[in-house]
């Protein structure tokens, strides 16, 4: 069991958390814009990457606040975790 | 009668013997015995019969690893099939019995398989009965009958067993020399320590040592010494059994099991789970037996177990004994032995043992015969003889027995095994040493340390400095000042050579001969690895798989590294390139109660009730789970069942009047700036066109376009709005709601509050509603002008501030009264005694059902299964064309424009009667050749009172445009009925009733 270190509330047991995926995956802007294919690449298309690994997670038993991990997918070590912008920052990322 | 009791010594307490029941006998041991120790002393050989053959076997070892003495401990409901009995404490009235053979272990019909032994080679399940393929079947209950060993009973488990949640600087596994050296120099050191260990006792190796030595002595004050330490917490009875990510490992404490029945109180076992900073493995080590033929006759053991039967229990298992050996380490059971009045042979594969310890035993009155091997075993209910022959080291060539020994025991040794089973399990490989002959611990894939002779130390000082190097590097580790500690003068002085020796070549043919056994409980023999290497299997873990080897309770811990040699032998390749098979958690077995602890029966998962489930049980209403929500099925008077009650529901409801708990409803609310902005783009339809304190019907979709969730919301400010949502869905909806708003919109400001449990919800629904609420006293006018259907207002009702909504899901005049749960049930009690006048009916969810599936509106989840977008479901009326929302461009994705796709249509019963199963597959031609070609499924089904007639909710391929047409229903007894496909809305299709 992952022992995750909550930017907001420390380490805590991976039961206290639910995984949300990979991160950093932008919703298109004007998704009528998009052919059928780019729309089903934001969709369904994910790196599985073998190693370092961007992902979400939720502290869904705590904080309930989501931010980000990045794990190793082999070693299931956690390298880092990171807040995500303050609600109503106005901090709009960049896609 | 205790007939291989030794008269002294042992930690045996002479004074408090123990009466216990074996296989319906009575027989006595002492306090300190085990099952097996107390066995062994009344002279019991066989203890059950092998798993394919039924060969009788006699106990092997003395701890985890014995794989013949598998018991059933215990009766009733508590009792617990497959316990080894060197693992079981002997407690004053314990019953037991051994878990193979029929009628009995000492005479077995089904040992009439081993006249047939080439017959159950490898594979022979697969070869024999899989062909012909439909006769399986048949097979298949006689195997079961005959395969297995213990039962599982079949009453609810009446013990109690728990989960501890625990942290520590240094966890160490395993309380022998080098566990309990860890402990001491990380406990003075200054960390928290846990230090768990299998046994009863702490001590490992030294409990098997002469009770007047040194060892014995040191091992006392050490003890205390751990005891004395507060950071140090000891945990005996207490198996490490799994080692997970992050160093989350898992202790098994049994803590009554060595009790008599009488004396149990509190949990049977505890399930420890310990997230440790550093781990010290300290598991020791297996002795491996050799493998030669009839190795499995009873009074064939493990030489180590003999010594440990000899000094820790004072039970010496032969008279006349002969030890085979191809290391040193059994010279000192063969003094054992001798120590304890048995005459001695020792048999030594290597030409050249060394010539002190040689000399040692021949002082002792001890036959050495070096450079020989164990051929065979004469005897079949017991060791009689063994066939000794002279070993040049040959695989290739027969060994012909020259001398016979008669003897009623053989200890043997083929060296040892570390147990790196949880150094495995925490992802590090193991590197094969060919001077130990074993593999040993490389890199730990952890923070975890291996220590003592489970990281291949065989001696004495070595496993204690080891165990101290090892507890002092971990309290560095967490920061402590390394505290050192001397190392006691216990040198053993053993040496501990080893000549490699696999497997003897018998007389004949390799497989013609007696069985070679390498895995005794699943009866895994060297013809068996030999046969499917022949046959094609080159990968360790296909062999285990083909031959069985390593399955058993032991799961190996005998026999895989000998299986694996042997494997690397007809391979011809080395040991290291065949490689070992996976070691996964459990290291030993763990009973299905304690993985469970405490999460069982009402604790099983938690129960949600509303503020009026008093009221609800007084009135005998039955509860539906919804989620973990326990709602009111239905309310039935005297005499009643469940369509007879719902039916006067249903008509109360549409002729006077009818009152609900409506009060699991997901309740949201959601205010802030940007909250209009926010619920366009999860919500389908037009938000900003809301005026305060209206409401609308509302749907989410994930972003692949299927429906997620519905509910009715409302306008109650500028920036303020409340959300309702399906009672399942709530918890799902809200950790949506803040996906959104946390990764990907973090410029919206808005905040989102659950009012699920703060608000109940009275639903007051049909005709006279109105009425039963203006006798009540509103503050506000319900006329239709004033107070219009989809609004909602804030007012008082008999005094009592709300929130009453005109919204219905009955689609008669309906009012929701949201009120502070505190006051839900006056509120509730207020409405039934206004309401009594015009026969106001309290209904359930059954009711409900049947009410919206009248007016074919869609249960999430029901008529819904994540493979439905709106249009399908007949919601195009809902999806804004003016906006994007989540999912919008998933709905012109070329699958989703499909004119097959199926679409919700209503179904009537063509006989007017036959109410159809909810989930029966559709069929246009039910004689269609098979396999029939299915074309929807029913998703709600009910009788409807009200219409006097059954009435169904469908999903059918391109059903919309199938209106009107007849189509057949599947039953599962393989009948059918035919149904017309209808509109979905079979009552008031123009809506009117609501809008009174």
């Amino acid at each position: 069991m992952l022992l995750i270190d909550c930017p907001y509330c420390g380490e805590r047991a991976e039961t206290e958390f639910s995984y949300g995926g990979e991160a950093g995956i932008s919703r298109p802007k004007h998704p009528d814009a998009l052919s059928d294919a780019e729309w089903a690449d934001y969709l369904f298309m994910r790196k599985n990457s073998r190693g370092v690994h961007q992902e979400l997670w939720n502290h869904a038993a705590g904080c309930r606040r989501w931010f980000e991990a990045e794990r190793d997918t082999v070693s299931y070590q956690i390298l880092a975790t990171r807040e995500l912008p303050r609600r109503g920052s106005g901090a709009r990322r960049e896609r | 009668m205790q007939a291989f009791r030794l008269d002294d010594g042992g930690r045996i307490d002479r004074s408090k013997p123990l009466t216990f029941r074996y296989n319906g006998r009575k027989f006595v041991g002492f306090a300190g015995d085990t099952l097996a120790s107390a066995l062994l002393a009344n002279g019991v050989s066989i203890v059950g019969r092998s798993f394919k053959l039924r060969r009788p076997r006699g106990i092997v070892g003395c701890g985890p690893e014995e794989p013949n003495a598998i018991m059933q401990v215990g009766t009733g409901a508590s009792t617990e099939p497959n316990v080894r009995a060197t693992q079981v404490e002997l407690y004053d009235g314990l019953v037991a019995r051994s878990t193979k053979g029929w009628p009995g272990v000492r005479f077995d019909v089904g040992a009439v398989n081993n006249l047939f032994s080439r017959l159950f080679a490898a594979g022979f399940y697969y070869k024999t009965f899989m062909r012909p393929r439909a006769l399986w079947n048949w097979y298949e209950k006689f195997i079961r009958l005959s395969a297995g060993f213990g039962r599982a009973p079949k009453e609810s488990d009446p013990e109690t067993y728990e989960h501890v949640n625990a942290h520590c600087d240094v966890l160490v596994a395993g309380a022998g020399p080098a566990g309990i050296m860890a402990a001491l120099a990380a406990g003075k050191a200054g960390t928290r320590v846990i230090v768990a260990d299998e046994q009863n006792e702490f001590g490992g190796r030294l409990l098997a040592a002469p009770a007047t030595s040194g060892e014995c002595e040191w091992l006392q004050r050490a003890v205390a010494e751990l005891e004395s330490l507060p950071n140090v917490s000891m945990l005996p009875r207490s198996t490490v059994f799994g080692y997970y990510d992050h160093n989350f490992v898992t202790v098994l404490e049994r803590c009554n099991d060595h009790l008599a029945l009488d004396d149990r109180k509190g949990p049977r076992q505890r399930v420890w789970r310990i997230r440790a900073r550093k781990v010290v493995l300290a598991q020791g080590a297996f002795e491996r037996p050799l493998v030669f033929c009839n190795n499995d006759r009873p009074g064939v053991m493990q030489a180590s177990a003999v010594s440990t039967y000899i000094h820790r229990f004072a039970v010496c298992p032969g008279r006349r004994a002969v030890v085979f050996t191809n290391n040193d380490s059994a010279y000192r059971t063969a003094q054992d032995l001798a120590s304890a009045g048995a005459e001695v042979t020792l048999v030594d594969s290597r030409v050249s043992p060394p010539p002190d310890r040689r000399e040692r035993l021949e002082n002792a009155g001890i036959t050495v015969i070096p450079g020989h091997v164990v051929v065979n075993v004469d005897g079949v209910r017991r060791v009689r003889r063994v066939r000794i022959g002279r070993w040049n080291g040959d695989l290739t060539a027969p060994v012909k027995p020259a001398i016979s020994v008669d003897c009623d025991l053989l200890a043997m040794s083929g060296g040892w095994s570390p147990a790196v089973h949880l150094h495995s399990q925490a992802g590090g490989r193991n590197t094969w040493d060919d001077d130990r002959l074993c593999f040993v611990p490389a890199e730990p894939g952890q923070a975890n340390r291996s220590a003592g002779s489970c990281n291949g130390q065989w001696s004495l000082r070595r496993c204690l400095e080891e165990g101290r190097d090892a507890g002092m590097a971990a309290a560095e580790d967490c920061g402590r000042q390394p505290v050192n500690i001397d190392i006691p003068d216990l040198d053993d002085g053993d040496s501990h050579a080893i000549e490699a020796l696999w497997r003897v070549p018998a007389a004949t043919d390799a497989d013609r001969c007696p069985k070679q056994f390498v895995d005794f409980q699943n009866d895994t023999a060297v013809s068996d690895i030999r046969l499917a290497v022949r046959e094609g299997y080159r990968n360790v873990e296909h062999v285990k798989r083909y031959t069985a080897l390593g399955f058993g309770t032991d799961q190996g811990k005998l026999g895989n590294i000998n299986g694996m040699a042997i494997l690397a032998e007809c391979l011809d390749q080395t040991i290291p390139a065949t490689g070992t098979t996976t070691f996964r958690p459990a290291y030993t077995p763990v009973t299905f109660g304690a993985l469970a602890g405490s999460n069982v029966g009402p604790l099983f998962d938690p129960v949600r009730t509303t503020a009026l489930h008093e009221w609800h049980q007084a009135k005998g209403a039955p509860f539906e789970v919804v989620g973990q929500w326990h709602r009111p099925w239905y309310f039935p008077k005297a005499g009643e069942d469940l369509h007879a009650a719902v039916n006067r529901e249903c008509l109360a409801v549409r002729s006077s009047v009818g009152v609900m708990d409506a009060s699991t409803l997901g309740k949201i609310d959601v205010r802030g700036p940007d909250a209009v902005e926010f619920l366009e783009r999860i919500y389908t339809h037009n938000i900003g066109k809301m005026e305060i304190g209206r409401c609308a019907y509302g749907v989410m979709l994930g972003e692949d376009g299927m429906l997620m969730d519905d509910g009715v919301m409302a306008r109650l400010g500028e920036q303020r709005f409340y959300l309702t949502t399906t009672t399942g869905g709530a918890a799902n909806v809200l950790s949506w709601l803040e996906l959104w708003l946390q990764t990907e919109w973090p410029e919206l400001e808005v905040y989102l509050t659950s009012l699920t449990d703060h608000f109940s919800t009275i639903a007051v629904a049909g005709p006279n509603s109105r009425r039963v609420l203006e006798k009540i006293g509103c503050s506000i006018a319900l006329d239709k002008a004033s107070f219009p259907f989809m609004h909602m207002r804030e007012a008082e009702l008999a005094g009592m501030p709300v929130q009453l909504f005109r919204v219905s899901f009955s689609g008669e005049l309906a009012f929701e009264i949201n009120i502070d749960s505190e006051l839900a049930l006056a509120m509730w009690q207020t409405v039934m005694d206004a309401g009594e006048e015009y026969g106001i009916t309290p209904y359930g969810t059954e009711t409900m059902h049947v009410l919206r599936a009248e007016k074919g509106f869609v249960i999430i989840g029901q008529d819904t299964d994540g493979s439905v977008t709106p249009v399908d479901a007949g919601m195009n009326w809902l999806l804004s064309k003016d906006k994007d929302f989540l999912g919008k461009r998933s709905l012109s994705r070329p699958d989703c424009l499909r004119d097959d796709r199926k679409q919700l249509v209503g179904l009537t019963s063509v006989d007017g009667a036959s109410v159809i199963p909810e989930g029966a597959q559709l069929v246009n031609d039910p004689s269609a050749p098979k396999p029939v070609p299915m074309c929807g499924h029913v998703s709600s089904s009910y009788y409807s009172a009200c219409l006097n007639k059954p009435i169904a909710l469908a999903l059918i391929e391109g059903g919309r445009a199938r209106k009107g047409e007849t189509l057949y229903a599947v039953v599962r007894d393989g009948s059918t009925i035919e149904a017309e496909i209808v509109s979905p809305v079979f009552y008031d299709p123009k809506g009117e009733r609501q809008h009174v």
